[in-house]
């Protein structure tokens, strides 16, 4: 076994996701906790070629560039080819990536190859008789302890727990690794992008607006919309709200839906399940507002309204138009 | 017109929004006052392949591996329109424990080469993107693998079209679109469909339908769950900044404190 950690950086045509970063924070807890001795980044596809530059900064000393005709565009079964393959010529420690969509399909893709347990959403770790593992269950209201015994450890960090910031300056040297795919490991690949929301969306937004069973009906969405525009956030919503069918599945916030951090999510009539409460609890600050001042999620934000939505978000909107006229 | 034969595979979870309490020892979860249902993701892939069927003819059958008590999961699947149900079980499974991820894999694999040797290939093989307990994001991918399948997750739309299938998944800005030769897997999101309900007729059938059950044997991988723990309630101090559309200024206040208008 070689001391390195593999970090499977997601990207997109070479643009790195929000995310993706947090993936060398995973490492290098991995690397306090007496896991391995150095940090190498992955990085698929020559499209993400200039990524390299950068990724010293977060503990990488080295940039293993991925270079394949096949890897114009994001390909999972692919990428977890190239993943198997690099687990197999280096052997690394360990492999990491963000819990994300394509961090959890990747890994699932590379330890079914390898024939390696794989540990999702890894919230902690600790050197024991094995690695000792905290992940996160039921999306994040239960806490499972496991130990993973491998000859190299597969994880994926859950998002929005560890850092995504750079560590230092230093540089990472590279290399280039061409893999060997045949073509059914291009099978599975994005063949069109669908474009519905340009710019501001539910994960990018630093306010957004949701709604739950107390906005009553579609239509009650009307002032969170008009909140939202007027900040230029977004709107998203709770579970409840989906499945009566007010707003489309994509503004779901929770455990089957979105995992968001904003810098300021208003829950206007959310009841705060923990089901919702797990997709927002990353948001750095939370404004309440319900006419139940016993709902979980007026104990659990930092600010609460209590009263109707309905009068209070066009109260809100109106003010906001004022100051700024007389601004 | 080309009839599919579909699978989908679900696993009986504890319902979504259900206090979880957990045994004195957090070896386990307390099932006595527990609701069971489908894994939500699941749900709707029961829903999408019973809509499949409609479109394009075939049959819809559905496989679960899990205790005695996942035979509920598997009649409920019947009742809203599958046309047929197989139990994967084993004495270990009883009360709900979970067999790791690589086990669960092996089982499934193996039962669905067994159902294919003796009755055709399926078209089509349905999983939910993760469970909604366990959330290990892989039993999917390894039971695609073992088929030699192609296989992509996080689905949220399906169209079947001359042998191939299109499927969508959303991204930060709307969807990706992927084109996979049949047969296929996919594992699917909540937001698929809207689940419908059971009919009388069909509540009646599942009653009725006989349901094999197959054994297997576990072969555990190399993850093994010790205890579970609640996640740590967050205790803040709430400020209240007010009551109704008087409350607004200081909302505003708020918003501008945090240079967010």
């Amino acid at each position: 076994m070689s001391n390195e950690i593999l970090v499977v950086v997601e990207h997109d045509r070479g643009e790195v996701t929000e995310t993706s970063y947090q993936a060398f924070g995973l490492a290098r807890t991995l690397l306090s906790a007496g896991v391995g001795t150095s940090i190498t980044a992955v990085v698929i596809g020559a499209e993400a070629d200039a990524l390299a530059a950068g990724i010293g900064s977060y503990g990488a000393g080295l940039s293993v560039l991925v270079h394949h005709a096949e890897l114009t565009d994001y390909a999972p079964e692919a990428w977890g080819d190239v993943v198997a393959q690099l687990i197999a010529s280096r052997a690394p420690a360990a492999v990491v990536a963000t819990g994300t969509d394509r961090g959890n399909e990747v890994l699932a893709h590379a330890a079914a190859i390898a024939d390696l347990p794989f540990a999702a959403n890894v919230t902690d770790v600790s050197l024991a008789d094995g690695l000792g593992l905290t992940r996160v269950r039921w999306g994040g209201s239960l806490l499972e302890q496991s130990r993973l015994h491998a000859p190299v450890y597969v994880l994926s960090g859950s998002a929005h727990t560890f850092t995504g910031e750079p560590s230092g300056d230093a540089a990472a040297t590279t290399e280039v690794f061409e893999p060997t795919l045949d073509a059914s490991a291009a099978r599975t690949r994005v063949v069109d992008r669908v474009t519905l929301a340009a710019g501001i969306t539910l994960t990018t937004a630093a306010v957004v607006v949701s709604g739950g069973r107390g906005v009553g009906s579609a239509d009650g969405f009307a002032p969170l919309t008009e909140l939202a525009d007027l900040l230029g956030g977004a709107v998203g919503c709770s579970r409840v709200v989906t499945n009566n069918g007010w707003r489309p599945h994509s503004d779901q916030v929770g455990q089957t839906g979105k995992r968001i951090a904003p810098e300021l999510y208003i829950a206007c009539g959310i009841s705060g399940a923990i089901q919702h409460w797990v997709g927002m609890m990353a948001s750095k600050h939370v404004l309440a507002i319900n006419t139940d001042n016993e709902a979980n999620m007026v104990g659990k934000a930092e600010y609460a309204v209590i009263g109707d939505l309905h009068k209070i978000l066009p109260a809100v909107s109106d003010e906001i138009r004022r100051r700024r006229a007389s601004a | 017109m080309v009839e599919l034969r579909i699978l989908v595979c679900v696993k009986r979870v504890p319902a979504p929004g259900a206090r979880i309490t957990l045994t004195a020892d957090h070896q386990g979860i307390d099932a006595k006052n527990l609701g069971f249902t489908t894994s939500p993701h699941e749900e709707c892939a029961v829903e999408e392949a019973i809509r499949l069927v409609e479109t394009h003819g075939g049959s819809a059958t559905v496989l679960t591996l899990g205790a005695v008590e996942a035979d509920e999961q598997l009649r409920y699947a019947v009742s809203v329109g599958v046309n047929s149900a197989v139990h994967v079980t084993h004495a270990s499974l009883a009360g709900g424990a979970d067999w790791d991820a690589q086990a669960t894999a092996r089982a499934l694999a193996d039962a669905i080469s067994s159902l294919e040797a003796t009755d055709g290939a399926f078209d089509l093989i349905l999983f939910g993107n993760e469970s909604a307990d366990s959330g290990g994001f892989q039993v999917g991918v390894r039971v695609a693998r073992q088929l030699g399948r192609a296989i992509v997750n996080g689905i949220k739309g399906i169209v079947v079209e001359n042998g191939s299938v299109t499927a969508q998944r959303e991204s930060t800005s709307g969807f990706e679109v992927y084109q996979l030769a049949l047969p296929a897997v996919l594992g699917v999101k909540e937001g698929l469909n809207l689940p419908r309900y059971p009919t009388l007729p069909g509540r009646l059938k599942s009653k009725k339908v006989e349901v094999p059950v197959l054994t297997a044997e576990p072969m555990p991988g190399g993850l093994a769950t010790l205890s579970f723990d609640n996640a740590a309630e967050l205790v803040v101090e709430t400020t209240m900044l007010g009551t109704g559309p008087e409350a607004a200024p200081a909302i505003v206040d708020l918003l501008e404190e945090l240079g967010l208008v």
